[in-house]
């Protein structure tokens, strides 16, 4: 089994042991022991939840520095759409594109240029039945990796509604390096792409992708990184450089429901936020929602633009990403005729993992699930976290698991100390004589 | 006596809280690593009893057995009871009153449904009295 890789990490100086990321951890992969927050690395799905919360910043996203860009000689920036949302009174987007060369990329490739042609390819494998294509319906979008990596754990019904297709930035870092090799003749580990991040999410994405053998992209850096000194390129700009290739569809990909609205047809539903998107996949398992082609899910609020490494609030971002819209053609970049580009397509079956279960044996997994039932009725049912585990169930969950005692909890204990305190004092008046020990 | 009993009770006339005895099995059943188109069936098929609870027995109970072959569902209220069950099986004969209706409930399809995605179901009913349906699922049996 390969190691995990995880952006999301915790600065053990930081953390001060207090259950905020425990309680919002959506798949429970957080405990405190021995006073500092603990990941479960196979549970993890890096939503970047825990860094939101965190008030002490103790969580934080390991990320591609500036730095790494030397290692290439010719360095390609892709741009998230939703970094054109983080600037006031952008009216162009050129601006941005021209201040990422500025910071030493040799060519700077939109995401949105890559979304484009996902959103046709999806187009075509959802409608295009002579395509011999037949995806189960509901389909559910694969942008967001959070949510593949969420259904993956959660739902394993659900693995095979996932749209077979890579992300855009993934078939953005594969356009970007193929022309970067027409056009230089440099061979392709020259070559660097540099992803422009909003979320933890798409790193791990690149370091440990799921449905493909390799990433094309070669780092992803935050947005909040590049933000100071962009900002500051793109006040000092002489001329701007025309690099801007995308429409309404492709930059409208950094908002929730962008995607969907993408697919022209109306029968679709979009969420975003962990919470709206776990309660939608719940009701998409049991076939409660009917008459949908398509389900378009967001990890963060707002869609991509309320990533965690945004600088910008999430709808400040899409107001403004709005406008920008306003004034760009439909769409820019298309695919040729015929099926979708293999290249385009997975290379893996997503497959489900089962990281939450109790136990591979069935019987077994019963038998710890009756104890759980037992030890969880001798709990208060506070959910207080004082255990550091996120609820009395999953704290019941873990001491049939052996990972901690039943008097961790603070009420079991104050009960058994109650028991210890009636015995000494059943005892009162009579102290055993040193003879009597002896 | 199975290896895990759960009992649940379901409040008539609340579609806020519908779902949630379905949802808690379903939730149960991931954990003890199930087979997953059993677990599927079980939530769709309980789902719809628990819906039928709400609109039409005024509330009841809801009792599921697990074992490592077969989960047992039983649904039981003292609601009105059903006059004709083989009436009630046709798919799109519902009673349920126009409110219900306008929440998308109510298209007749509860029973058909859950006799659909389950192996055994058996519908015990008096009029006036309640009724008890009772439904098996048996994993790698359909699907």
């Amino acid at each position: 089994m390969k190691e995990f890789f995880h952006s999301v990490t915790l600065n053990e100086d930081k953390c001060v042991g207090c259950t905020n990321c425990v309680k919002r951890c959506p798949t429970e992969a957080i405990r405190i022991r021995n006073g500092k927050a603990f990941i479960a690395s196979e549970r993890c799905i890096d939503c970047g939840e825990c860094i939101r919360i965190c008030p002490h910043h103790a969580k934080r996203a390991r990320y591609t520095h500036m730095d790494a860009l030397d290692k290439f000689t010719y360095k390609i920036a892709l741009p998230a759409p939703t970094l054109y949302g983080q600037f006031n009174n952008l009216d162009d987007i050129d601006y941005v594109l021209t201040g990422l060369r500025q910071m030493g990329f040799d060519q700077v490739y939109e995401v949105s240029r890559a979304a484009e042609l996902v959103s046709e390819a999806t187009r075509k494998m959802m409608y295009n039945t002579e395509m011999g294509v037949n995806l189960p319906r509901p389909v559910i979008s694969s942008a967001c990796p959070a949510v593949v990596r969420l259904i993956r754990v959660r739902f394993p019904d659900l693995c095979d509604h996932v749209l077979p297709l890579k992300s855009p930035m993934e078939t953005a870092a594969g356009m970007a390096k193929k022309e970067a090799m027409e056009k230089t003749g440099l061979p392709e580990e020259q070559i660097g792409c540099f992803f422009i991040t909003p979320c933890p999410a798409k790193v791990t994405d690149i370091k440990m992708p799921l449905v493909i053998e390799k990433s094309c992209v070669d780092g992803a850096i935050a947005i909040s990184e590049v933000f100071p000194q962009l900002s500051h390129k793109m006040d000092h700009l002489e001329c701007i450089e025309p690099i801007a290739n995308s429409g309404i569809i492709g930059v409208g990909w950094s908002t929730s429901g962008g995607e969907s609205a993408a697919l022209l047809n109306e029968k679709y539903l979009a969420a975003d936020g962990i919470e709206n998107v776990i309660r939608v996949l719940e009701e998409v398992e049991d076939e409660r929602i009917g008459d949908l082609d398509f389900i378009e899910l967001n990890a963060c609020a707002g869609g991509c633009v309320g990533g965690v490494l945004c600088v910008e609030n999430p709808y400040v971002a899409k107001a403004r990403i709005q406008r920008l819209r306003k004034y760009l053609p439909v769409s820019q970049n298309h695919l040729a005729g015929g099926p979708v580009p293999t290249e385009m397509e997975w290379e893996e079956e997503l497959e489900f993992s089962n990281v939450m279960t109790l136990s591979s044996d069935l019987g077994e997994a019963m038998r710890m699930m009756v104890e759980i039932d037992n030890i969880e009725e001798e709990l208060p049912g506070l959910d207080c976290g004082a255990c550091g585990a996120p609820t009395c169930r999953a704290f019941a969950e873990d001491v049939v698991k052996g990972a901690c005692r039943k008097t961790d909890c603070v009420f079991v204990y104050r009960k058994q100390m109650q028991k210890v305190a009636e015995t000494l004092g059943e005892l009162e008046g009579w102290t055993p004589s040193k003879e009597d020990g002896e | 006596m199975s290896m895990l009993h759960l009992e649940y009770q379901v409040p008539g006339d609340d579609f806020t809280r519908a779902g949630e005895a379905s949802g808690d099995v379903k939730h149960k059943l991931k954990k003890l690593g199930y087979e997953p188109d059993a677990i599927r069936r079980v939530a769709i098929a309980m789902y719809e009893g628990e819906i039928n609870l709400v609109i039409h027995g005024g509330g009841g109970e809801a009792v599921v057995d697990v074992d490592p072959d077969r989960v047992d569902i039983a649904l039981i209220d003292q609601g009105p009871g059903i006059p004709d069950v083989e009436q009630a099986m046709q798919a799109g004969w519902s009673t349920a009153p126009d409110n219900v209706r306008a929440l998308g409930f109510g298209a007749g399809m509860g029973l058909p449904n859950m006799k659909k995605y389950t192996d055994e179901m058996t519908i015990d009913s008096t009029v006036g009295v309640g009724t008890t349906v009772k439904m098996t699922v048996i994993p790698g049996r359909k699907g």
